[in-house]
């Protein structure tokens, strides 16, 4: 429609179309229709849709229409890469349009100096993270900053919605609208499951009242080429990391123009990288990205990618989202995709054009993935997406907020109340979840009234508004904004060199000097810690540790587990599969069985002084880490010392000192009648949930990285601590309350646990090996997550006193005379 | 106080140390049975409410949760004698924050034995809670310090020293993995208790500060869930480095 377009574009824009030898998309113009509407935009396109330029270009055509000053439009991304890579694509725009508007970032990279001339002399466009943009707005000078906005875009809000940085970004879009009211909300998303839930979010009211929001719909993709790679290389038992089929990997880069090879975890990075490498003999410029890695050299990668100056990167979830590069043409999925609407994502790196196919190559890392990467496929044929409707907003995300707006300014109780209301995932808050935060926040929410002089919070006498304590109070505030609780850090560095990134505290505690290890692409040589600074140098020798990345693995969906599941047991279906997993389930059914549809196959064996029980679920890990509380309680009280279980999509393992053997019983219907709750409570799920809670509501300090461990004592506090002080005496803490929140939305599933609990009273299966089976040797590799504090650790000091005594050969005698005396 | 009948002696680990025999008790308290004497170090009384008044704002319970494990051993072993071996409060205004219920529970704890608070440097001065106060003390063969002094023990006619201060944490490495629980640590010539209060943390007993006061022979009793054990202080993990060093 190019009469169409020529009359809605303004004359400068559309020759700069027509230049580019481009026609503008439909929705692009109904961009700019909605704009003149002055309505909230939700804009759905699939990846390649232009849908960022649909997104910038109503506050484009204004600025170049009525030029001013000041803060314009906001873009928020969720991810600090695509901030700058929009910054980068919108600069070069604006280059080619000569028009005089002026583009920055500010994300946690920004120099200070920078953000505080941002601050006084604001860009017209600013790019910028959920994170950076809570912290603009504690600031007193907020309300001068957004006078003048017209636009807040968020990118990639389907990323968002449900977690609880989308919980940071409604509450920072509610703040806004109060601060700045004149400002368009417009979000960019993908293609989802649940879209009025996104309308919601950039509703007025948080709520998606009926035309409320425009939403307009972009082209649809052709359906993407999409291949599983059949190895000729051995297919591992176990393992994810994919090694086995790096050189046909390395091939298809070669025939490739450019590729994108994503993995799951940053490990698996940093070894595919290196193992690459070791192989490239053509010497292609192939490149490492995650989020480890220092934000210069991060950069430098995605500007050689998009300078079309490499040939492949191997990359994590860093690149999952947005980044424009039309010049990739394949890519790569090493391990099982996870999810449908992820792989559809991450495919859609590939051929970034709606009008031509993208191409993609799925490498399983196991057997057990093979299966997996089947499902997906069959899912993508299907069209079916995956995803639940976002849960409400979790109420430490809410303490932070509350927190932070004291910084910026005092509040009065009832409009905050009002303002958090309009935040979608608070739209339903009751007034007394509401009270119950701010008094945690004020005073920490104790019953316990002579704690009341102890603030962070007061209520002024002359207007009942409330303030922060201190300034101290509002410091630590903006420090502690943010939702991602990450394990302790150290920065690496080259010895006299620059720094390569951040490494995960307890894996440097590990490492003596002389130890080599992978990172950055690179095999290096601990040298020693400066305080906190890891000091490497480059080469070395001996086998090298990977570093390991806690939170690196994501939840398979439940959508495909039940996929695998019918795949399993169906025989008659397994021609389309490679001949090794054919043959591997083939070695199951030989040594143990196969679980049935309508069954449930348990296993048990011993291993490595333990015994080891596995039962083929298939419920999905939510239902099976409930069953694995439930079990290893069960356990306990038999007598059979449970050390721990692990729960995976499709898979259920235990492990104890003794041999369980007594299944059926084990697996009673009446488990669930007993005390669920408070079995949860004290597992170790529910104590990292709560840690991670207590640090987001700023209960507890993030700790400095490497603070010294001579003030630990003085200053550090478990979390433990602190969650079993809490159940003893306030078991209703509002802490305590967002914790089964959470728990409840990540953790629980129990109409399924109850499902399998009647398939295993009918159809219990159990198989008593000599040795670890085919099937379960997936499930054993993510051994160690859940740990179970009972009788048994009584019982492993007791066993390791006595062989470390025995050990201890000459001092024997001393101990014996001074430690084991009988009275 | 509450009754609890007392349950067969000894439930803790023996310690043979000076001609004498001490018991290490789950609870993390020393029980001297010829003396008749229970031995605590480094309640760190109001440590939460000292946290809170510098604006984190953690649970204030730990007075509380400290004075029921302090109840317990007390009500188990009957002591005719109590020594606290220094921070017995967290800092000098501590027990002017006491709630009155603690107070009153302290006081009650107090005058059931011969209290002796020994100095410690968060509480250098007396407490005001009842009881003797004193630097350090003799009993017997022993002397009660809150810190052990370098150089003070292994002459002929030195005593033998019972002191706290360092809050000693072993890492036991076991079949299944890695086990942390508060410990003692002994040698033939002095003794060092684990940290008593709630909120005490800890410090690797394997650290310098530690192992330069003890002699080749030290062992750690380790306390579990309900048990306590020996092992020797060389067998324990120590923490692979020391960024503060």
């Amino acid at each position: 429609m190019p009469d169409d377009a020529a009359c809605r574009l303004p004359p400068l824009f559309a020759g700069w179309f027509a230049a580019q030898g481009w026609r503008p998309h439909p929705h692009q113009l109904a961009m700019l229709d909605a704009a003149a509407a002055g309505r909230p935009t939700l804009l759905i396109a699939p990846t390649g849709g232009g849908k960022t330029l649909a997104g910038f270009l109503p506050s484009l055509v204004d600025l170049a229409q009525r030029p001013r000053p000041g803060l314009h439009t906001l873009y928020v991304s969720p991810l600090k890469a695509l901030a700058v890579d929009v910054h980068r694509g919108v600069d070069g725009l604006l280059a080619g349009l000569r028009l005089a508007i002026r583009s920055e970032t500010r994300t946690g990279d920004t120099p200070a100096a920078k953000r505080d001339r941002q601050r006084r002399q604001p860009p017209h466009l600013l790019m910028t993270t959920p994170e950076s943009l809570a912290v603009l707005l504690t600031h007193k000078d907020a309300d001068r900053l957004f006078a003048g906005l017209a636009a807040v875009i968020v990118d990639e809000l389907h990323a968002l919605a449900g977690t609880k940085r989308g919980d940071l970004m409604a509450l920072a879009l509610a703040r806004l609208a109060t601060v700045a009211p004149q400002a368009r909300r417009i979000g960019l998303s993908a293609t989802v499951a649940h879209p009025t839930a996104l309308e919601a979010y950039l509703s007025p009211t948080g709520r998606a009242d009926p035309g409320a929001v425009e939403v307009i719909r972009g082209g649809t993709a052709a359906a993407p080429q999409v291949a599983i790679l059949e190895t000729a290389a051995h297919l591992p038992w176990a393992g994810h990391m994919g090694l086995h089929a790096v050189s046909e990997v390395y091939d298809h880069i070669r025939r490739a123009g450019t590729t994108l090879v994503f993995v799951n975890t940053r490990a698996q990075a940093e070894l595919v990288f290196q193992a690459l490498w070791r192989i490239n003999a053509d010497t292609l410029a192939i490149a490492v990205h995650h989020g480890s890695l220092a934000a210069e050299q991060r950069r430098k990668v995605e500007a050689a990618m998009a300078a079309g100056a490499l040939r492949a990167v191997v990359a994590t979830s860093s690149l999952d989202l947005g980044i424009d590069w039309a010049a990739v043409d394949l890519v790569i999925q090493i391990g099982a995709p996870k999810g449908v609407s992820r792989l559809l994502q991450r495919i859609g790196r590939a051929n970034h054009r709606l009008d031509r196919p993208s191409r993609a190559l799925l490498v399983p890392g196991n057997r057990f993935e093979v299966l997996e990467c089947r499902a997906a496929l069959d899912a993508l044929a299907d069209g079916s997406l995956d995803g639940d409707p976002p849960p409400p907003g979790g109420l430490d995300v809410l303490a932070q907020h509350i927190l932070c707006t004291a910084a910026g300014a005092p509040f009065d109780a009832d409009a905050l109340y009002e303002e958090v209301r309009r935040a979608t995932p608070y739209a339903d808050l009751p007034r007394g979840d509401f009270d119950d935060v701010l008094a945690f926040v004020a005073t920490g929410g104790y019953a316990l009234a002579s704690y009341d002089r102890f603030r962070r919070l007061t209520q002024r006498e002359a207007d009942g508004l409330w303030t922060v304590a201190g300034p101290a109070v509002a410091r630590q505030a903006r420090l502690n904004i943010g939702t991602i609780v990450e394990a302790t850090t150290l920065k690496v560095k080259l010895r006299n060199g620059r720094m390569l990134g951040e490494i995960e505290e307890y894996f440097v505690q590990m490492l003596v000097p002389g130890d080599t290890f992978l990172f950055a692409g690179e095999l290096l040589r601990f040298e020693g810690l400066r305080e906190t600074v890891v000091e490497v140098s480059r080469g070395g020798r001996g086998e090298p540790k990977v570093p390991a990345y806690v939170g690196g693995r994501l939840p398979l969906s439940t959508h495909l587990a039940d996929r695998v599941r019918a795949m399993l047991a169906d025989p008659q279906g397994w021609d389309g599969l490679p001949e090794q997993v054919r043959d591997w389930l083939s070695i199951q059914r030989w040594r143990s069985g196969l679980p049935r549809a309508g069954g449930l196959l348990v296993e048990t064996f011993p291993r490595a002084g333990k015994w080891f029980l596995v039962a083929y679920c298939f419920e999905g890990r939510n239902a099976h880490q409930t069953l694995g509380m439930l079990l290893t309680r069960r356990m306990e009280r038999a007598g059979l010392r449970p050390l721990g279980f692990v729960a995976t999509d499709y898979v259920l393992a235990t492990w104890s000192l003794d041999e369980p053997t007594d299944i059926a019983g084990l697996l009673a219907e009446d488990m669930l009648g007993d005390d669920l709750e408070a079995w949860m409570d004290d597992s170790s799920l529910l104590r990292r949930t709560f840690r991670t809670c207590a640090i987001i509501a700023g209960l507890i300090e993030r700790r400095s990285p490497g603070q010294p461990v001579k003030n630990s004592r003085q200053v550090t506090f478990s979390a433990d601590l602190i969650y079993d002080v809490l159940r003893r005496h306030e078991p209703g803490h509002v802490l305590l309350r967002a914790t089964r929140a959470d728990a409840a939305r990540g953790l629980t599933d129990i109409a399924r646990v109850g499902l399998l609990l009647a398939r295993a009273r009918d159809a219990l299966t159990h198989r008593r090996l000599e040795r670890i089976s085919p099937l379960a040797v997936p499930a054993l590799l993510q051994i160690g997550r859940e740990q179970v504090a009972g009788a048994a650790l009584d019982d492993l000091l007791d066993e390791a006193a006595d062989a470390l005594m025995a050990e201890a050969a000459p001092g024997l005698s001393a101990a014996d005379d001074q430690g084991r005396l009988a009275l | 106080m509450t009754a609890i009948p007392a349950p067969a002696l000894p439930d803790g680990d023996a310690i043979r140390l000076a001609g004498e025999t001490l018991v290490a008790d789950p609870s993390g308290a020393l029980w001297w049975p010829a003396a008749r004497c229970l031995v605590v170090a480094d309640l760190h009384l109001e440590k939460g409410s000292a946290l809170a008044a510098r604006g984190s704002l953690l649970p204030p319970y730990d007075t509380a949760r400290t004075l029921d494990r302090l109840a317990w051993v007390v009500g188990r072993r009957r002591p005719a004698r109590i020594v606290a071996l220094g921070d017995s409060f967290h800092d000098p205004r501590a027990a002017d924050r006491l709630t009155a219920a603690d107070r009153a529970r302290l006081a009650t704890l107090v005058a059931a034995a011969e209290w002796l608070w020994i100095a410690g440097n968060h509480d250098p001065g007396p407490p005001g809670c009842g009881g003797e106060t004193a630097q350090e003390a003799a009993l017997g063969p022993f002397v009660f310090r809150h810190e052990a002094r370098p150089g003070a023990v292994g002459r002929p006619g030195d005593l033998a020293e019972i002191s706290g201060h360092f809050h000693p944490k072993a890492l036991v490495a076991t079949r299944a993995r890695r086990v942390a629980g508060r410990c003692f640590v002994s040698d033939d010539r002095r003794l060092i208790l684990p940290a008593f209060g709630a909120y005490a943390g800890g410090l690797n007993v394997r650290s310098p500060a530690i192992e330069r006061l003890m002699g080749p022979g030290a062992v750690a009793h380790v306390i579990g869930r309900a048990r306590v054990r020996a092992i020797p202080l060389a067998a324990l993990v120590a923490d692979p480095y020391d960024p503060a060093g």
